[in-house]
C-alpha cells in the first residue's frame, strides 16, 4: 500500500514537473503575438480563382514570414494570421463578411474583394470600422476622394488598355478593333473604358456592344459575329481566366487570323490545356510571373504558393504584392498603425521599398494620383505578356506612373 | 447564315443531352434535381482526369465518367431522396435536399479538382469548311456521340424491359407497383441513368468547352429552361427544348449582340408558360 502511495506521489510530482517544464519552455519560446489580415473575395463559383489566388498568395507569404520568426514591427515580432471569407461575388455576403472581419475579428487590413459591386458594398463597413482594404475592382470611385480607405491592388484595364492598343497599333499595324465582354458590370465597365481608349487612339471600333452570359460554354454563336466583322484585333474585356481560352479557340476555329488581347491576368496552364496552339499570340497583363523578370525571392515564393494551392497560377504574379506592401507600410508607420489606419494612410505618399519579386530592384510604392487624385494604388508593374507554346513571354514592362 | 444554323444545331444537340437526365429524374420521382449541373461538372472532371491527366483513351474516360456518375446517382437516390420522399410529401423537401446536394457536389469538386478551369486536347483536330461555315471535327464528333447517346437512350426506354418499367413508373407510380414493378429499384436505376447522362454530357464537352467547379448552376438553369419549354418529365420534350434553346441562342447572339438575348429568351419563356404552362409536350394534369 505504501509502495503504491509512493508511486502515486512520484507520478504526481513528475506530472507537476512536466507541466511546469512545459510552462517554462513555453515562456522561453514565447509565441509571437498574432497580426490578423483579412482576405475577402470570391472563392467558389465560376470566378473562384480570383479570390482563391488572393488567399493562397497571402497564406503562402504568411507561412514564409512565420517560419522565419515573424514580421517585425516596432521591435516586436508578429506572426501573420490570414482570415479568409468567401463572398461568392455577392454584395450581401461581402458586407456580412467585412462586418465579421472588422467587428468580430478586429481586423484593420483586408485584401479584397474582387469586383466593383462587392468592393462598393463594403465601403461603409470599411470606413465606419476604421479599416483599409485592397480591392481588385477597377471603379475609380473606390479610390478617389472623398473615399480614402481602399487601395487598388493591380493594374486597371483603363490603365493597361491604352498602352496595349498603342503598342499593337505601332508595332503590328492594328487599325480596327472589336470588343466583347461578359454581361456583368465589371466587364461592361472595362469594355466602355477600352472602347474610349481605342477611339482616342484613332482605331476603327467595329464592335462595341457584344456580350456573352456568365456560364457560357459554347462561344461559337458569340464569336461568329465578331470574326465575321474581320477586325485586326479582338479585345476580350474583363474576361475571366475560364472564358478566355474558349473564346480564343473558337475564334481560331472560325478562321480568325488577327490578334487577340485582354487587360486582365490569365493563367498559362489553363490557356495551354483548353486552347492549345490557338492561344499563341494572345496578349494579356501579368505581374511577376515571367522568368525574364522574376527574382529569386519570387521563385521561392512560387514554390511556397504551390505548397499551399497545389499548383502555380500565373494570376498570382499580379496578386503577390498586397500583403507585402501592407505589412511594410505598417512597419514604417509604426506599431500604432496596426490598430489606427490613419497612421498607415499618413505614410502612403512617402512610402517605398525595393520590389522583392522582380530582378530589376525597382521600387514598390503607392501610385495612382493621376487617376484618383491621391495615391491609392499599389505600383504593380504593368507586365504585358504574349502567350507562346505553353508559356508567357514578356513583351514589355510599363508602369502606371 | 449557314454558320448560325450550324451553331444552333450543335448547341441544341449538347443541350438536349444535358436536359435528358433532368427530365428523366423528374418523370420518375417528381424531383427537381438542382444538382444536375454539378453532376455535369463532376462528369467533366472525371473525363479530364482519366483522359487529360492519366493519358488513357477518351472512351475510357467516358466509361469511367459513366460509372462514377451512376454511383453518384445511386448514392443520391438511395441515401438521400428515397428517405426524404418516404418521410415527407411536401415537394419543397426534395427541392431543398437537391439544392443542398448541388452545394455539396460543387464544394467537393472545388476541393478535389481545384479552382482552375480545366480542359483536354481535342479528340480530333482540324476544321471542315463548307461554304462560309466552319465546323471543327471535334464538335462534329461530339454531335455524333450525343446523337448516339440520345438514340441509345430512346431505344433503351422503348424496347427493353427496364425501359418499359421506367416508363410505367413515370406514368403512374402506384399502378406500376401493382403490376409488379419494384419501385425502389427502378427509381434507383432511373436516378443512376439521369446522373450518368449529365456526367456523359460533361465528359463529352470537356474536350470542347472545358469545365470548372462553378459551372454547375448555369448548366442547371439552362437545363430547366429546356425542360420547361419541352414539358417537364417528357423525354422528347427535353430534346425539342434543347434544340429550341440552342437555336434561340445562335440567332439571338447574331441579331442581338448587346446582351438582350437572354432577356428576350426569358420574356418569351414567361409569355409561353403563361399560355401553355405544361410546355410543348407536357400534359396539363402532370
Amino acid at each position: 500500500m505504501l509502495k503504491r502511495k509512493s508511486l502515486m506521489r512520484s507520478a504526481a510530482i513528475a506530472g507537476i514537473a512536466l507541466v511546469a517544464g512545459l510552462a517554462v519552455g513555453d515562456g522561453a519560446m514565447a509565441a509571437n503575438e498574432k497580426l490578423k489580415i483579412g482576405v475577402l473575395g470570391v472563392m467558389s463559383g465560376p470566378a473562384a480563382s480570383w479570390g482563391l489566388v488572393n488567399r493562397y498568395c497571402a497564406e503562402a507569404r504568411a507561412n514564409m514570414i512565420n517560419e522565419a520568426g515573424g514580421f517585425e514591427i516596432g521591435g516586436k515580432k508578429y506572426d501573420i494570421e490570414i482570415v479568409s471569407i468567401d463572398d461568392r461575388n455577392d454584395p450581401k455576403l461581402a458586407v456580412s463578411g467585412a462586418e465579421r472581419l472588422v467587428y468580430e475579428d478586429g481586423i484593420r487590413y483586408i485584401i479584397g474583394p474582387n469586383i466593383d459591386t462587392t468592393a462598393a458594398a463594403i465601403v461603409p463597413v470599411i470606413e465606419k470600422g476604421g479599416a483599409m482594404n485592397i480591392p481588385y475592382a477597377f471603379s475609380k470611385d473606390l479610390y478617389s476622394p472623398p473615399r480614402s480607405h481602399s487601395i487598388l491592388g493591380m493594374i486597371a484595364s483603363y490603365q493597361a488598355g491604352p498602352v496595349i492598343y498603342k503598342y499593337l497599333q505601332e508595332k503590328e499595324g492594328v487599325k480596327s478593333v472589336a470588343f466583347v465582354a461578359r454581361n456583368e458590370s465589371d466587364s461592361l465597365n472595362q469594355r466602355e473604358e477600352g472602347v474610349a481608349a481605342a477611339e482616342a487612339l484613332g482605331l476603327d471600333v467595329l464592335a462595341s456592344k457584344d456580350t456573352y452570359e456568365a456560364g457560357t460554354t459554347d462561344f461559337f454563336p458569340v464569336m461568329s459575329r465578331l470574326v465575321g466583322l474581320k477586325p485586326d484585333l479582338i479585345v476580350l474585356s474583363g474576361v475571366a481566366p475560364s472564358d478566355a481560352p474558349l473564346m480564343l479557340k473558337t475564334a481560331r476555329e472560325l478562321g480568325f487570323q488577327g490578334l487577340m488581347s485582354t487587360e486582365t491576368a490569365q493563367d498559362a496552364k489553363i490557356l495551354s490545356e483548353v486552347a492549345g496552339d490557338a492561344a499563341n499570340g494572345f496578349i494579356s497583363v501579368g505581374g511577376a510571373s515571367t522568368p525574364e523578370i522574376r527574382s529569386e525571392f519570387m521563385e521561392t515564393f512560387s514554390k511556397r504558393y504551390e505548397e499551399v494551392a497545389g499548383e502555380w497560377n500565373d494570376e498570382a504574379g499580379t496578386k503577390v504584392y498586397a500583403l507585402e506592401i501592407l505589412l511594410n507600410t505598417i512597419k514604417t508607420a509604426g506599431p500604432e498603425a496596426i490598430e489606427d489606419v490613419s497612421k498607415f494612410k499618413a505614410q502612403m505618399d512617402a512610402f517605398k521599398m525595393t520590389n522583392p519579386f522582380l530582378k530589376d530592384g525597382r521600387d514598390l510604392h503607392f501610385v495612382g494620383a493621376g487617376f484618383f487624385d491621391q495615391k491609392r494604388q499599389i505600383s504593380v508593374p504593368m507586365v504585358v505578356n504574349v502567350f507562346k507554346d505553353g508559356e508567357f513571354e514578356t513583351l514589355f514592362v510599363g508602369s502606371v506612373d | 447564315m449557314e454558320q448560325v444554323i450550324i451553331n444552333g444545331i450543335y448547341s441544341g444537340m449538347q443541350y438536349a443531352l444535358i436536359a435528358l437526365g433532368l427530365t428523366l429524374i423528374f418523370a420518375l420521382m417528381g424531383v427537381l434535381n438542382f444538382a444536375h449541373g454539378q453532376m455535369y461538372v463532376l462528369g467533366g472532371f472525371v473525363t479530364y482526369y482519366v483522359y487529360g491527366v492519366m493519358g488513357l483513351p477518351f472512351v475510357v474516360g467516358l466509361a469511367a465518367t459513366a460509372a462514377t456518375l451512376a454511383l453518384v446517382g445511386v448514392f443520391f437516390e438511395f441515401v438521400i431522396f428515397r428517405r426524404v420522399l418516404k418521410l415527407s410529401v411536401r415537394e419543397e423537401s426534395t427541392m431543398l435536399v437537391a439544392a443542398g446536394g448541388a452545394l455539396f457536389l460543387e464544394s467537393l469538386v472545388l476541393i478535389i479538382f481545384g479552382e482552375k478551369h480545366r480542359g483536354v486536347p481535342s479528340v480530333i483536330s482540324g476544321v471542315w469548311k463548307v461554304g462560309d461555315a466552319y465546323m471543327p471535327y471535334g464538335r462534329l464528333l461530339v454531335v455524333a456521340m450525343s446523337a448516339l447517346l440520345i438514340g441509345g437512350f430512346i431505344l433503351f426506354m422503348q424496347y427493353t424491359r427496364q425501359g418499359r418499367a421506367l416508363r410505367a413508373l413515370a406514368q403512374d407510380r402506384e399502378a406500376a407497383q401493382i403490376q409488379g414493378v419494384n419501385v425502389d429499384n427502378y427509381s434507383m436505376l432511373g436516378f443512376a441513368i439521369g446522373a450518368t447522362l449529365a456526367g456523359l454530357a460533361g465528359g463529352l464537352l470537356v474536350s470542347i468547352s472545358g469545365v470548372n467547379s462553378g459551372l454547375g448552376t448555369w448548366i442547371s438553369i439552362k437545363a430547366f429552361i429546356m425542360v420547361m419549354i419541352g414539358g417537364a418529365g417528357v423525354v422528347p420534350g427535353a430534346i425539342i427544348g434543347g434544340f429550341i434553346l440552342g437555336m434561340l441562342e445562335s440567332v439571338g447572339y447574331t441579331v442581338l449582340p448587346g446582351g438582350e438575348t437572354y432577356l428576350v429568351i426569358f420574356v418569351a419563356l414567361i409569355a409561353f408558360l403563361a399560355i401553355r404552362p405544361q410546355g410543348l409536350m407536357g400534359k396539363p394534369w402532370g
